[in-house]
């Protein structure tokens, strides 16, 4: 039961892991998108189109791309024209939804994916995955989970030893010092933005190919928007963003595997459970802090 | 944070722009449609058909769809005068729809006099409710509502399943969704023989009242002076800038909650799951186009109803997903973005 339960709160929680690892950048250089949400959708129809025309591969890479080109668009908008980046990543979220239904129409027809969709197989790592309790768990998944525990040390270095994570953070946290500095502001920004479009792409696909087996309108349901609560919660740390992925994986396996139980409960009350925790976890975060109206309330610039 | 301050340039321009914004998120339908390979003048011919194409399909349709979005894109528009980003509509529209269908269901006995205000209160009270977290969140702890708005429309979401499968569902409890309201709690219609509903006098009331209140108001005075800027407001002493920012939202929720009373008690007459095809969203292009303008709004949300109503007809005639509607919202917003942004960046 509790070994069931992380293995799915660890396969939920990739996706989400994925996308927040990737908006982490972004929001160390002080933006926040929401297009990510869109970008992740994105990915989820590349992902189902590439796989099925051949193979997982394909259907990732051609996921990864569909997540840049989104995050392409926010770029062009909210970093170099300057527009509002809530109402920019809003609207590129709202075209994605209207842009993949077109698509999965005209590829799928009325009848849908995941009739013949080739998935992504769990991979044991010999050894690991006999563990007790955690190895079935952390060490009998999909490659994409792997691709999480690449990434988190990957990033922590990008952001904390190499030259760009140290222009990002200062294009972040003073952007006009930062610029007087001689550091191309608008191009690393762009950069984190493309990087985070690439993750919530490959998050996508790791949700049609991983877990759902299946592309549906809007099926990624907020998850882009979860992965925004995650950085915020994880205080844009890569250990913390790791933490709050399983936490919120957890909270939405939970339902999977109380709901075959029936019981008093509503199920609808365990929909919403992921969301009421995420913003739970917004209030917690923000009480160390004290930001009033004034200025960039903290989760458009969250501190760390 | 919110970066409109639109700086009206004349009617004449902002006319030009909102009109080539349009007619640009039409063009690039076409051409994704085409790339996609439908037949793209055929899915046209069906928007135009579905929208404007007979005086029926334009009362029933067009005008019927328009009512919500034009509700909604005010709240949106008030909101965002006073520099709160309320994306959370969406969910303020399902409590609305909740909370008026729970008292429509028990409004036999009333009057129509007494039952339609008390429908539409509980609604627009609701919204308001359903906003009030995301206020206090902002206001104690500094959490943008930008966020938490986002969040509780998938738990509003929830929560209208449970309401239609739960405690409001019909009497047979075979269908997720509820039993008529009371005749008495229904909008009256405003055109023999067409849908057309009473909720169009409504919407265009609210849009003047809003008018004059954001305009010749010192209430509206102080909100349109904390969105600009409410550091600068706060230092004048005279305006307590989180009690107008709060009272901004809450307006903004409740007009979204009356949105949700004004849709069930006038159209849908019963609680459905997918009452909203994303009213919410698409009314934030709508007070966009309108350039955060009442009159502004009308016109945009009567396009953007159009649009609905057309997309309603190209997935039936023309084999289109009515979601390719959402092509044309995200272009609009995007161009109005674009030309509409600050000339002084904060970056």
């Amino acid at each position: 039961m509790i070994g069931d339960l992380l293995t799915a709160a660890v396969r939920v929680a990739t996706p989400l892991a994925l996308a927040a690892i990737g908006e982490m950048l972004v929001a160390r250089g002080g933006m926040i998108n929401l297009g990510i949400e869109g970008a992740m959708l994105a990915g989820a129809l590349g992902a189902a189109v590439g796989a099925s025309a051949s193979g997982v591969g394909a259907g990732v890479g051609l996921a990864l791309f569909a997540g840049v080109a989104t995050a392409a668009v926010f770029a062009a908008v909210a970093v170099w024209a300057r527009g509002d980046e809530i109402i920019t990543g809003t609207a590129v979220t709202l075209g994605m939804i209207g842009l993949t239904g077109i698509i999965a129409r005209q590829h799928f027809g009325l009848a849908g994916v995941g009739l013949s969709l080739p998935t992504m197989a769990a991979v044991p790592i010999p050894g690991f995955s006999r563990l007790p309790v955690v190895g079935e768990a952390l060490f009998d998944q999909s490659l994409l989970t792997y691709l999480v525990y690449l990434m988190l040390p990957l990033s922590s270095w990008l952001l904390f030893r190499s030259r760009f994570g140290l222009e990002l953070r200062a294009s972040g946290e003073a952007a006009s010092a930062a610029a007087a500095n001689g550091v191309a502001v608008r191009r690393i920004r762009t950069l984190a933005v493309l990087f985070g479009g690439a993750m919530a792409g490959v998050a996508g696909a790791s949700l049609v190919l991983a877990q759902v087996g299946t592309f549906t309108e809007k099926m990624t349901a907020g998850r882009g928007f979860i992965a925004i609560a995650i950085v915020i919660l994880g205080a844009r740390r890569p250990a913390g963003v790791a933490a709050a992925s399983l936490l919120f994986g957890g909270a939405i396996a939970i339902q999977y595997v109380l709901q075959g139980q029936g019981g008093v409960v509503p199920y609808q009350l365990w929909l919403a459970l992921p969301y009421v925790l995420a913003l739970l976890v917004l209030v917690l975060s923000a009480r160390r802090r004290g930001v009033g109206l004034e200025g960039r309330p903290s989760s458009t610039a969250p501190a760390a | 944070m919110t970066g409109f301050a639109w700086r009206s340039s004349g009617i004449r321009r902002d006319l030009a722009t909102t009109t080539s914004a349009f007619l640009l998120g039409l063009i690039l339908l076409t051409l994704f449609l085409k790339v996609a390979g439908f037949d793209a003048g055929a899915a046209i011919e069906a928007l135009w058909r579905g929208s404007f194409g007979s005086w029926y399909d334009f009362t029933s349709a067009t005008l019927v769809r328009s009512i919500p979005l034009v509700l909604l894109g005010l709240g949106f528009m008030l909101g965002s005068r006073a520099g709160a980003l309320n994306i959370g509509m969406e969910g303020q529209f399902a409590l609305g729809a909740i909370a008026a269908t729970a008292v429509g269901l028990h409004a036999g006995s009333l009057s129509a006099w007494i039952a339609i205000p008390l429908v539409l209160a509980a609604g627009a009270l609701a919204g308001a409710l359903w906003v009030l977290v995301p206020v206090a969140l902002r206001l104690r702890f500094g959490v943008t509502e930008v966020i938490t708005t986002l969040l509780l429309n998938f738990v509003a979401d929830a929560a209208l399943s449970f309401a239609v499968t739960g405690p409001l569902q019909e009497p047979s409890h075979i269908y997720p969704q509820s039993a008529t309201i009371a005749a008495s709690a229904q909008l009256p219609r405003l055109l023999v023989g067409s849908r057309l509903h009473s909720g169009l006098v409504i919407a265009l009331g609210l849009a003047a009242f809003l008018g004059v209140l954001l305009w010749k108001s010192r209430w509206g005075f102080r909100l349109r002076a904390v969105g600009a800027n409410p550091t600068a407001a706060l230092l004048s002493g005279r305006i307590a800038a989180g009690g107008v920012f709060a009272s901004a939202l809450l307006w903004s929720g409740a007009i979204a909650g009356l949105g949700g009373a004004v849709e069930v008690s006038g159209v849908s007459l019963a609680l459905y799951q997918n009452l909203s095809p994303g009213y919410g969203f698409t009314a934030i292009a709508v007070a966009l186009l309108g350039r955060l303008q009442p009159l502004g709004v009308v016109v945009a949300g009567l396009l953007f109803g159009a649009l609905e109503a057309g997309g309603g007809a190209m997935q039936r005639d023309a084999g289109v997903p009515a979601v390719a509607v959402q092509v044309v919202e995200a272009v609009v917003i995007l161009t109005m973005v674009v030309l509409g942004r600050r000339q002084t960046s904060h970056r």
